[in-house]
Formats: C-alpha cells, structure tokens, sequence
C-alpha cells in the first residue's frame, strides 16, 4: 500500500474502477509529485479517461481513495470537495466549452464564481488567457464557430483560468495537427516551469508522452491494473513488462 | 501487396466473370481449392458446403491447399468465404495452407485474424424467463423511482437556495429562457387553443340546442377553459415544445461533456441549467393558461355568434356571469403545477440521457412522453381535490 505524504499533489491508493459488476481497473497505487508532467498511458478501452473521471469525482470508485496533497477527496463532504475541485484545471477530450456562451464568458465564468474580480477585470484575465492559448481576439466568438483545434485551446484556456494546481488534460493532441499539437505540449512545459504547475495528462500519443513526460504509469487492458510506472523514456528502455516496451515502441520489440 | 484496394480492383471491370470453386483431391487426403472468375461480393461467390461435403465422404481430409491461378479480381466476397470455413477447419484440427493464395488476401486474412475474439465482448442472447422479466423490469422501476424522486429533491434545494439568492445561474440565462417559454409560444398556443375553444362550442351547441338553451354555450366554454382546459392545453403544447427542447438541449450537453465541466468546475449543473428553466416555466404557465382559456372564450364566441345567432354582448355578459374569479384562479394554480412538471421531466430525461446521438432522441421523446403522463395525472388529481373541497 502507498505511502500518502502531504506536499504530494495527487495520490491514488488501492484504486479499483467498475462500472456495475464489470471491474476496469483494480489496486491502482500511485502518486503525482509536485511539478511532474505525469502521463496515464495504456491501451484504447483501458480506463485511462476512466480514471481521469475519478481523480474528478465524476465517478465513485468502487473501491480505495484518491488524495489530494494528503486529504481524503473521496470521502470528502461535497463542499469540501467543490474546494478541493477548484484547485484543479480540467481540459475535457472534446474541449467541452459551453455551447451557449462566447469564449469570454467560457473563460470568464469561473472567475465570475470564485474571485471577486469587476467584469472588465475578468474580460481582461479572459483575454490573456486566450491569447495565451493563441486565440486573442476570438473573445466574442461562440464554440461553433470555431474549429475543433480551437475549441480545444479554448478549453483549455478556460481550465487555466484560476491557475490551478493542477492540470488534468484528456487526449491533449486528440484532433490536433501536428504543429498545434507541439506548440500545446511547449504551452504545457512552460506552464510547469513558470507557473510550477502540476500536469496529469491521459493521452496514448507517443510523441508527446516522450517530449514533455516526466513520471508515468501504464494501465493494462489485459490484467486490468497498472503494470508499469516510471518515467516514459525508462520504462521504454527498461522495463520488462514486454506489453509495456511494445506499446512505447509501436509494437516494434516484441520480446524483451 | 497485388489487389489490396479492395473497392478498386474491380473498378473498370464492366462485366464479371461468375466465381468458381472446384474442389479436387489427391489420393494422399489433400484437398485442393480451385478459384477462378471473379470473387466479387455484388456478383455472390459460392459457399462453404461443397468444401464441407469433402469432409464428411472418407477417406480422411489431411490438409487443404488453394490454387487461385484462374482467380480474377476479388474483394471481401473472397474474404468472407475464406472465413466461413475456419470453424470447419478448427473442427477437424487442422491449419489450412494459404500459400496458393494471391499475397494481399494472405495478409488481410493475417490481419483479421492478429487479435483473438474477444471471448466475452459478444452480446449476450441469454433468453430470460417470464417471471425473471417481471424482476428485473421491477427493480428498474424502483430505481427509476427513486432517481426521479432525489432528482425532484435536488431540483427543490436548487429553489430555495435560489430564494435566498446563493444559486449560481445566469440571469441572462432566465431572460432567454422566459422569452423562449413566453413570448415564442404565444402564437402556437393561441392557435391550439381557440380551435379547443371552438370544439367545445359545438360539441355543448348540438346538445343545448334540442333544449333551446343554446346561451349556455357561453357558460360551457367558459367554465372549461378557466378552470381546466386552458391550463391543460397550454401545458401539453408546452410538454411537446420546451420539455423536449429542455432534454435534448441537457441531453446534448451531456454528449459534450459540457455538464462535467460545470460540475467539475465547482457550479452546480442543476441550478446552472435546471433552475432557469424550471423558473421560466413556473412564472410563464400560468400567464399562458390565462390567455389560453381567453383565446378559447374567443373560439367559443366565434361559434356562439356565428353559428347560434346569440350577439357578442350576450355572450360575453353570460361568459362573465358563469366564470368566477375562483375558476379563473384554479387555471392559474394548475398552470404553475403544470410547468413545474414539464421542466422537471424535461431536465430531468436530459440530465439522465446516455453519451450518443440515439440517447438524445430517446431523451427528448421520453420527456414529452413523462411530462403529458404527468401533466393529465395532476389534472386528475386537482379534479378530484376540487371536487371533494367543493370548488
């Protein structure tokens, strides 16, 4: 069982994910440190989204406890836990923007709910953080009027608009180009290093998981639990899981 | 790789050859598969049961081989024969060898065959018994049941809460959604409801006539409209109109993600986007039962002066004589009642609603279904209790 310390963001103990009966994951066990790009990697269907659900809350494990900075989240009262959520960015796979509001208004709700910031102050913070994500003056634009890339940094504009802790990010390069995609992963880096931001990022894009991965833990869709963690580049050179080091290497090791 | 385009090899190809199986054996139990023409799904290709009669008449299969030198264009019509006869090889124990096949069908039946089935994802077809039916529909119901009851509870918090003024919601929000429930159903609602006006007058007209008590006409509509029917029709048109607008707007969100989003960024989806709408209804209903059931006097007029020669004063003098202000106010209160329950049912199949295109439908449609259903059981109800109390 793992060890639950205070100044750790995120820690995941004896973790098990069912839907009903059907059980997806079982005695997960891990801990995000301070500042890591930690990526959940693993097989499509796994349970890496899955999990991203119950480090949110949007699902109740079946079993075990998810801690943030050492505090319970799981048995948590909801106002406690509403203000443990506000800690934490989240960018949704589709960008999850709502529909019936401008981008500003996207951005600027959560600053409406949790600051005491004048509506021009948070049109401003609205603003920079859209230009952060390279979308200055689409202010006034509404989510279908955009395209799914932008959508996609609008969303995540709109997770940064408290600067959380911490970022969790689902399929981060999911129906982005290349170029789009690498620019997200620098935005992330330079997140961490300004801001000391911490990342978890579900994402099975190997690239990226190399580029800016700095912890990792891979679940097993055969085993249904993790059978790897560690950071991405090691696990690729030295794990002896041979699922694991095929999947790093698109399948071209196949024994170990 | 010859021929891996499957939809293009037979492209430019205006007449195909029809496909051919020879099957031939040699004396050492080896059975060759001869294919020629064209193995094309449109043109049909033969099945399995000439290879399976082989196996059946002695001596002894050992091995089978293919020789497709007379073999034309192909596509999956190739494909799925060679798959049909896997269970007949697994029966009888022995790998087929496909090396007299051309190279593209080699490696696309390599392909279909490089991850196992999955034992356990096919569907289940377990028939259940009457009796287990009738369970498990039960504890579905129970539980439907007691989603739909937390569903009110909460929604009921979200009210008070919005009383004291700590709801998060957008007033803007509550405008849109007044003007969408109010204003934008004026013109429908008038329609259906002076034509309801209309229907009435005749139906009470044909019978009052033979008494020569036609003027009562005035107080039939009346009545019917104040107290019950105006409320009534404005809330089904209502049902049919906001309720599943409400769940496929709720439900469509839910597909996005949307309704995460709020959740996880701290704002309570029920009062974010339940509220305004459940408040539009409730303060809008009752206004549109009013004008409902004067627009339904009005359809009742027309027939009143058109059809049964009584003048306009007259019927308007006996409409207000019969209708009091205790009818008037019994539309009102069911009118309220009634938006409640459209925009509870709605939000409520919307909130539920699964992550697909389909479910959105199905949430909209059972949203009207659940709001009419409970719309005619309050109008019951209230009938019923008014009767007793003797209003």
């Amino acid at each position: 069982m793992i060890q639950v310390h205070a100044d750790d963001p995120i820690t995941v103990r004896d973790l098990t994910m069912a839907y009903g009966s059907f059980v997806l994951q079982r005695d997960l066990n891990f801990a995000v440190k301070q500042g890591d790009i930690f990526i959940v990697m693993g097989g499509s269907g796994c349970g890496k989204s899955t999990l991203m659900r119950h480090l949110l809350g949007l699902n109740e494990p079946a079993q075990g406890e998810v801690f943030y900075r050492g505090e319970s989240f799981t048995r948590a009262e909801p106002e406690r836990r509403e203000e443990m959520l506000r800690r934490i960015g989240v960018l949704y796979q589709s960008g999850a923007l709502w529909s019936s509001m401008t981008l500003a208004e996207n951005v600027s709700l959560p600053l409406g709910e949790f600051t005491d910031l004048a509506a021009a102050q948070q049109r401003e913070v609205a603003a920079l953080k859209l230009a952060l994500v390279g979308l200055a003056g689409f202010e006034d634009y509404y989510p279908s009027q955009i395209s799914g890339g932008m959508q996609k940094r609008a969303g995540l504009a709109r997770a940064m608009a408290l600067d959380p802790e911490i970022l969790c990010i689902d399929e981060p390069s999911a129906g982005l180009d290349p170029i789009s995609s690498r620019l997200l992963d620098e935005l992330i880096v330079g997140l961490r290093d300004s801001l000391g931001t911490t990342f978890v990022i579900v994402t099975h894009e190997l690239q990226s998981i190399f580029d800016i991965g700095s912890n990792s833990v891979f679940l097993d869709a055969e085993t249904r639990t993790m059978t790897a963690m560690g950071p991405p580049k090691e696990l690729r050179d030295r794990s002896d899981d041979p699922t694991v080091r095929r999947f790093l290497t698109r399948g071209e090791v196949v024994s170990v | 790789m010859d021929r891996i385009s499957l939809s293009t090899t037979h492209t430019g190809i205006p007449t195909a050859r029809p496909a051919s199986l020879d099957v031939e054996r040699s004396g050492d139990g080896t059975l060759v598969l001869r294919l020629g023409g064209d193995w094309l799904l449109r043109g049909g290709v033969p099945s399995a049961e000439a290879v399976e009669r082989e196996f059946v008449s002695p001596p002894r299969v050992q091995r089978m081989t293919f020789d497709s030198s007379a073999l034309g264009a192909w596509d999956t019509g190739l494909l799925t024969f060679l798959t049909s006869l896997r269970p007949l090889l697994e029966a009888h124990g022995f790998e087929v060898e496909r090396e007299g096949l051309p190279e593209g069908v080699r490696a696309l039946m390599a392909l279909a065959e490089a991850v196992p089935e999955k034992s356990d994802a096919r569907a289940e077809g377990i028939e259940h018994g009457v009796i287990e039916r009738i369970g498990e529909t039960t504890i579905e119901i129970g539980a439907s049941l007691s989603e739909q009851l937390e569903f009110v509870g909460s929604a009921t918090i979200a009210f008070g809460r919005m009383l004291i003024g700590r709801a998060r919601y957008r007033r803007a929000d509550l405008m849109l959604q007044i003007q969408q429930a109010g204003v934008e159903a004026l013109p429908i609602v008038a329609l259906v409801s002076f034509l309801l006006g209309l229907i009435l007058a005749f139906v009470g007209a044909i019978q009052l006539q033979a008494f020569g008590a036609q003027v009562y006409v005035a107080d039939l509509v009346g009545i019917a409209m104040a107290r019950d029917m105006g409320a009534l029709i404005a809330a089904i048109v209502m049902a049919g109109r906001s309720g599943g607008a409400y769940a496929a707007q709720l439900g469509s969100m839910n597909v996005n993600q949307e309704i995460d989003a709020l959740q996880t960024t701290g704002v309570s989806p029920l009062e974010f986007l339940v509220l305004p709408r459940m408040t539009a209804l409730f303060l809008m209903m009752p206004l549109l039962s009013l004008y409902a059931a004067a627009v339904g006097i009005l359809g009742g007029a027309a027939v009143g002066t058109g059809m049964l020669d009584l003048s306009l004063t007259t019927y308007y003098q006996q409409t207000v004589a019969a209708v009091g202000v205790r009818d008037v106010l019994g539309g009102v209160l069911k009118g309220g009642t009634y938006g409640i329950l459209i925009a509870l049912a709605g939000c409520l199949r919307g909130m539920q609603s699964g992550r697909s295109a389909s479910a959105v439908g199905d949430a909209a449609t059972s949203a009207v279904v659940t709001a009419i259903v409970a719309i005619i059981t309050a109008a019951g109800v209230y009938s019923a209790v008014f009767y007793v109390l003797g209003w």
